[in-house]
């Protein structure tokens, strides 16, 4: 994962010093020092001269080094991809709820009901985010944990703690439906 | 009313975080456990920060001065960092378990 993440980094250097020219980066440095600001003030609580001169010139370098981060380049359709997140959001909440119950009754039960298996399966997601959002989800429902992803082909190994939580991920196809619709990366 | 709702909330943290480590100690294998302990800890943290973050808003924080006011703001990053860290953590161990050979317990054999 580390690993991949360097490349990624460099990969998206290359990307981004060819599009500097665009007005994209003094947006993007905006949004990250408005945003770290906004930090600042939250965590600090203190409102005297020198914390928030202190706040301005630490939001200031943060959004210098690394506006990229936060503002990608390429905002197509952010803002209906972030809406049908927040849905999203609401509906993995309800899924971790369930996923504690699952899990705790099966630590309770006198029997211990547990047939642990590991899965693969492939799915059409390729961007980061995508990747990162179905990885962090598998985690957090009932029963399964991502072991590893391959991002070029979006494969995904997943230990499974029964049968049926791993149903649901290679028969059903639930959550990757949901990430599919959420990220609009179809195949 | 108010403190039997908060109290509630923290005992449904306490008996999660509880089960998660009775989890810990009945499972037979490495990845079996991290099953317990990753899943049952974010839920139980984020009740507790939740009850703690009802009592702070309703009964402490009123008449404060702001910096007091702004610990309910702090307390929902809180919840955010462990949604988004803790599967992230879950996922880095089984990964080394992984790569480094542990071998998993299937339905039969004995306990490791």
């Amino acid at each position: 994962m580390e690993k991949r993440g360097c490349e990624d980094v460099k990969r998206g250097g290359g990307r981004r010093r060819e599009m500097n020219a665009k007005p994209g980066k003094a947006f993007g440095i905006l949004v990250t020092f408005c945003a770290m600001f906004l930090f600042w003030l939250l965590l600090s609580g203190h409102f005297d001269t020198f914390h928030l001169t202190a706040g301005i010139i630490c939001s200031a370098i943060v959004a210098l080094i690394s506006h990229d981060l936060l503002v990608k380049g390429k905002g197509e359709k952010m803002l209906l991809k972030s809406f049908r997140f927040i849905i999203y959001l609401g509906w993995e909440l309800w899924q971790i709820v369930l996923a504690n119950f699952d899990v705790a009754y099966r630590i309770l039960h006198p029997k211990m009901p547990i047939d642990p298996r590991i899965i693969e399966f492939e799915t059409s997601l390729r961007s980061d985010f995508a990747l990162v959002t179905l990885a962090n989800s598998i985690t957090l429902t009932p029963g399964t944990i991502t072991i590893l992803v391959e991002p070029e082909k979006g494969k995904f190994w997943v230990h499974a703690i029964a049968k049926k939580p791993a149903d649901s991920l290679l028969v059903d196809k639930t959550m990757q439906r949901k990430v599919t619709n959420v990220y609009m990366e179809g195949g | 009313m108010l403190e039997i709702i908060v109290i509630i909330i923290l005992a449904a943290g306490i008996f999660f975080m509880f089960a998660g480590v009775i989890g810990l100690l009945r499972f037979p294998d490495f990845y079996t456990r991290l099953h317990a302990t990753g899943k049952c800890d974010t839920l139980g943290e984020v009740l507790i920060i939740v009850g703690l973050l009802l009592y702070h808003l309703c009964i402490y924080s009123p008449g404060a001065d702001l910096s007091v006011k702004l610990v309910p703001v702090k307390l929902l990053f809180l919840i955010v960092f462990i949604f988004l860290a803790n599967p992230t953590a879950t996922h880095a161990i089984m990964k080394a378990a992984y790569n480094t050979g542990v071998k998993p317990w299937k339905k039969g054999d004995a306990r490791m």
